[in-house]
């Protein structure tokens, strides 16, 4: 296969930057989030959460709760109905155990994390509930916690399940150890490779768990009606998983589930998963009313969200010329309290960017006393890179070769076999490498003492899966397009602008939404850097329909075959007549004239997995005496396609940057002994404020994607991926230490150009 | 329940009455009594800037005020920063600059630079970014958030 042809089409829509639909009602306050959604007879929740790690629950006693004065109804574990362990099925990006799903939400036998729901209480204000929820008593039989990988992986660990379904985040794993699954790619002969390598690096990395950070909380408004229908309002990432895994937990029919998303304030993987709505569905049940449940900031630290802390051990082995000749990686993640974490993205991103002949992988899904890990803007791609870019920096710095170049020998390109087992589709990775070394960033001159320049580059993979969407268009020439895939950050627009490419319109004319469950037909959430990607690639295939449909209805106007018509830019046209012609809105006008309205719903599903590059570039200050890092300068460079608005990309590339420096820099969570969460706070869970950071440069490269009729790439998530080791690299290029820790905290830096002065005394 | 109090105040230059109980916020009353849903709640705990809203001139966090504590005050919220259906400069370059991409902590920062363009209507990069410290966004990175600040600034220094 060869690099994909640079676009011949000129785009008339998609490149510009039209001012987002949703904006205005942003910028006043206008606009409906999760919080900001009332009902008149609606109560509110509140849930009670074991202080403890891992226990067992002997009772709960919850009758001073519900003699409190305004307390409409209280629910346990035992209100709900025993869900087995099973695996769901929503397509191969979204296996999901139903069981543990339930367990998760409210814990019925034993606790397994601080902040595991245990009970919940619907009152008429939210104190009352939060009174009522402190007097209940639960008692509780202590069980020795499991906080770390090595730990849980360790012979003598304490068992956390007795018996437990591997998990399966993308591709299913095998059961390992008592509180582990393994799984294993590769290929080549490793010993054959390393005996090959004329130079050999071995390193061991960790990483602390770490959070999505979104600032909205998790909040929803559930309704359980006399009919037995549930309706759910809500911010989420995805209206049909919620439906279906409400449904799953609380044995009702899908159909009987309506979910209505409402605005998303901020999501970043954290929200594709269930946690409130069963408990909120059955205090509605019980108490008649619609409950409200809206978590406190410590419990969206405790029990939700976060991304694996991790273990990394990698050898790599190269020749003098630099070509990698072997690899060899042990990646261990948490799993949190049930199985099913992001180890599979970590193993086939770890290295899917070089062509590495001999390479083995071994993968570890381990189970942990903390919440249930979720994803995380390319869950698990961070962690295994701060290791493997680390290395691949001291490889070409031992060897005295330029990094760029060192890069460049082993680069993958279209069509190399990828360690996950498929070919790499069509991307060109050669552009990205010659664009980072000619940009001036690359050989601008540092200038102070203990001054770095790091780099890292990644490649990332954006799903396809399943989407629906549906055309509408209007007697007026206006046109509406509704989809189920959640808005998360500009979505709505870049639908807008594909529709009205395809369509040959303005994008003005075009109003795009996101349905309800009842509305549109099945979307996997917006996960995956999927959504501008493949729904994308929906909407355009349907406006192919609707011009179809509409180029029938000229037919009949201008009474000739409908093969005769043909449309362009807006304009049918008669091939036989080069007078005849009408444009997009003249035929909207004859819509109920010429056979009524014109309405195309469409669903399908993908098996891509589409390649994404990007490199970082970072120039960063340490302080040797406190250890703090000050990030001097940030460049971007990402390759995604074809920009749909530019404006977009780069918001991605650069919160997605920072986010990455924050797990670089900052963030962690800090877990004691027993394992309470002692950092349960955004003052105590740093992330970046704009003291932080400076401003991040952004270079756009466009190699088009030809499974997408615009060539376009996901790019939601790549650049969460390159900070910790770009920043890394650069410590390393300012003060000559090695970080193998994150987060790269100050006392971590310290101690290590500590250790160091001392070594070189 | 606690037994209610009566409050008098300013918000947004509309004279408002209110009850509240002694332990509810001002972030509570504005959006659970008064239905002001403009104003955010991030964290309940002073550390998110989603709730910033300018009380008497001064920038602070609605969660960290008691309702009771408006009585006779003048508060300015997101739902008053437009006047007469014109957008403030802020918000039209926010807007216009892409400085939002979620939308959960807009208001929060929209009331914190107007607090600071108030006081200073000519701040550099680093001002800016100094007086924004408080108030956290977790989608954009900030670049082009800080770039809307600057422009309105400056929008309104040609004005």
């Amino acid at each position: 296969m060869n690099n994909p042809e640079p676009l011949a089409k000129e785009f008339r829509v998609l490149g510009t930057r039209p001012i987002r639909p949703d904006g205005l009602d942003k910028v006043t306050g206008r606009a409906l989030f999760s919080d900001d959604f009332y009902l008149p007879d609606m109560i509110h929740g509140r849930i009670l959460r074991s202080p403890h790690a891992h226990a067992k629950i002997k009772s709960i006693d919850t009758s001073a709760a519900a003699a409190l004065p305004g307390v409409r109804a209280v629910v346990t574990g035992a209100d709900f109905p025993p869900i087995e362990s099973k695996m769901m099925s929503q397509g191969v990006a979204g296996m999901i155990n139903i069981g543990d799903v339930a367990d998760n939400c409210i814990a019925r036998d034993k606790v397994l994390y601080d902040g595991h729901a245990v009970a919940g209480v619907a009152a008429d204000n939210p104190h009352v509930a939060e009174e009522a929820v402190n007097l209940i008593k639960v008692e509780y039989e202590l069980l020795p916690p499991v906080m770390d990988v090595r730990t849980a992986m360790a012979a003598d660990a304490p068992v956390i399940h007795e018996d437990f379904y591997p998990g399966a985040f993308i591709l299913p794993t095998e059961k390992y150890l008592p509180n582990a699954t393994r799984m294993q790619m590769g290929s080549g002969d490793l010993e054959k490779g390393f005996a090959e390598a004329d130079i050999i690096v071995e390193r061991e990395f960790t990483s602390e768990t770490i959070h999505q950070g979104y600032i909205e909380s998790h909040i929803t408004t559930v309704k359980w009606d006399e009919n037995n229908h549930i309706t759910v309002w809500t911010a989420t990432q995805g209206i049909f998983n919620l439906r279906d895994l409400t449904a799953g937990v609380l044995l009702v029919p899908m159909a009987n589930v309506k979910v209505v998303p409402l605005e998303v304030g901020g999501a970043f993987g954290g929200k594709e998963r269930m946690y409130l709505e069963p408990i909120a569905a059955m205090l509605s049940k019980k108490s008649h009313h619609a409950v409200k449940i809206a978590l406190r900031r410590d419990e969206v630290l405790r029990a939700t969200g976060p991304s694996s802390g991790t273990y990394v051990k990698v050898k790599f082995g190269a020749k003098k010329d630099g070509t990698l000749v072997a690899a060899d990686l042990h990646l261990a993640y948490e799993a949190g309290a049930y199985a099913g974490g992001p180890i599979f993205l970590g193993a086939i991103s770890s290295t899917s960017r070089y062509n590495i002949p001999n390479i083995q992988i071994n993968g570890f899904d381990v189970i942990v006393n903390k919440p249930t890990m979720r994803p995380y803007r390319a869950p698990g791609a961070p962690q295994a890179l701060f290791a493997v870019e680390q290395v691949i920096d001291e490889l070409a710095r031992e060897l005295e070769m330029d990094i760029i170049d060192f890069r460049m020998k082993n680069l993958t390109k279209t069509g190399d076999l990828l360690v996950a087992g498929f070919p790499c589709a069509p991307i060109d990775t050669v552009n990205m490498m010659e664009t980072v070394k000619a940009h001036p960033h690359y050989t601008a001159p540092l200038t102070g003492e203990n001054q770095g320049r790091g780099l890292a580059y990644t490649m990332w993979f954006n799903l396809g899966e399943a989407s629906s969407a549906q055309i509408s268009i209007n007697p007026d020439g206006s046109v509406q397009v509704t989809t189920s895939c959640p808005d998360m950050s500009g979505t709505r627009m870049t639908f807008a602008m594909q529709a009205a490419e395809a369509l040959g319109i303005d994008v003005e004319h075009v109003t795009a939404s996101v349905g309800d469950t009842e509305a549109v037909g099945f979307s996997l959430p917006t996960v995956g850097s999927r959504t501008t990607y493949a729904t994308g690639a929906v909407i355009y295939d349907i406006a192919q329909e609707v011009l179809g449909e509409m180029s029938a209805r000229v037919a009949l106007l201008w009474e000739t075959d409908s093969e005769l018509v043909i449309v362009d830019k807006g304009v049918f046209s008669n091939k036989e007549d080069a007078n005849l012609t009408m444009s997009f809105h003249e035929v909207c006008e004859k819509l109920h004239e010429t056979g009524g309205p014109i309405t195309v719903h469409n669903s399908k599903s993908s098996q891509s997995f589409i390649p994404g590059t990007c490199v970082h570039l970072t120039d960063v200050e340490v302080d040797p005496e406190t250890g703090k890092v000050d990030i001097l300068r940030y460049t971007v460079f990402q390759d995604v396609g074809k920009a749909v608005h530019p404006d977009y990309v780069e918001g991605q590339m650069q919160g997605a940057a920072v986010q990455g420096i924050g797990m670089a820099l900052n963030e962690g969570y800090f877990y004691d002994a027993e394992g309470h969460l002692k950092n349960a706070s955004l003052l105590d869970y740093r992330m970046p404020t704009t003291l932080d950071i400076p401003m991040i440069e952004t270079v756009i490269l466009e190699s088009p994607n030809p499974a997408h009729p615009y060539g376009v790439r996901g790019c939601g998530e790549h650049s969460i991926i390159p900070p910790p080791a770009a920043i890394a690299n650069a410590i390393h290029d300012a003060v000559g230490v090695r970080m193998n820790s994150m987060p790269m905290a100050p006392h971590k830096v310290c101690a290590a150009i500590k250790q160091k002065q001392a070594a070189d005394a | 329940m606690s037994k209610r109090t009566h409050v008098t105040t300013t918000i947004n230059n509309k004279s408002v009455d209110f009850l509240c109980e002694p332990r509810q916020s001002l972030l509570e009353v504005l959006r659970d009594v008064l239905f002001l849903t403009g104003t955010k709640d991030g964290c309940n705990d002073g550390n998110c800037g989603a709730c910033s809203v300018i009380m008497d001139g001064v920038l602070v966090d609605s969660c960290c005020i008691l309702g009771v504590e408006a009585e006779d005050s003048e508060i300015e919220t997101i739902e008053g920063l437009a006047q007469n259906g014109e957008l403030h400069p802020l918000q039209k370059a926010f807007l216009e600059q892409t400085g939002m991409q979620c939308g959960i902590c807009t208001p929060g920062f929209l009331m914190a630079a107007k607090a600071l363009l108030d006081k200073n209507p000519q701040p550099d990069e680093q001002q800016i970014r100094h007086w924004l410290a408080g108030n956290l966004c977790r989608c954009t990175g900030y670049d082009k958030l800080i770039r809307s600040v600057m422009i309105a600034s400056e929008s309104m220094a040609e004005a």
